[in-house]
């Protein structure tokens, strides 16, 4: 998904859209190109151009539908949950 | 239905069984999700698609009198596909088998 356009709503309502550029464990986020979706309310926010977010403060990611293989995390998830079950 | 003829042995097995369905979603902060279930994780970080969020706002008005009024206003939004961040699940639904 790295180098997708993404919406990143955090707990503290605040919406964030930018370009991915990577995930980690955490799933601490860094994202490049970044606005922020109301800005009158944060306008404090306009001089920032790219951050990285805590991945504990993230609520949802809105992710470009037409970019994800649904059938393939079907898979992985059954895969997942049978090694899960194995322990 | 024995445990073994469903192949239910654990709850996550009621989630996985609701793979590619669509499921109701509760979650912290009066946010409640419908959409259809891709991916979860052990963390019950889920991926849904086609996704309607309803947020419950219970306003309380000013005046303080017994039994004040409250009205519960309620918005909607609808995504195309969303990562819901697992530690605001509360509850995953399956969908109704009617």
């Amino acid at each position: 998904m790295v180098h997708q356009q993404v919406t990143v709503e955090l707990k503290n309502d605040l919406s964030i859209t930018g370009v991915l550029k990577s995930v980690d464990q955490f799933l601490n986020i860094r994202l490049d190109n970044i606005k922020v979706l109301d800005e009158a309310r944060h306008p404090h926010m306009m001089a920032v151009k790219n951050c990285f977010i805590r991945g504990s403060v993230v609520r949802y990611v809105q992710l470009p539908g037409d970019h994800v293989d649904t059938q393939l995390l079907e898979d992985a998830t059954r895969r997942e949950a049978l090694n899960q079950a194995k322990r | 239905m024995d445990a073994s003829s469903t192949g239910i042995q654990e709850p996550f097995d009621l989630i996985r069984l609701s793979l590619s369905e669509r499921v109701f979603v509760k979650l912290r902060g009066d946010r409640q999700l419908s959409g259809v279930l891709h991916a979860y994780d052990g963390h019950m970080n889920l991926i849904l698609s086609d996704v309607e969020e309803t947020i419950m706002i219970v306003d309380v008005d000013e005046e303080v009198q017994p039994g004040a009024q409250r009205t519960v206003n309620v918005a909607k939004r609808k995504m195309d596909m969303l990562f819901v961040r697992g530690d605001g699940v509360i509850l995953v639904s399956p969908p109704s088998r009617t």
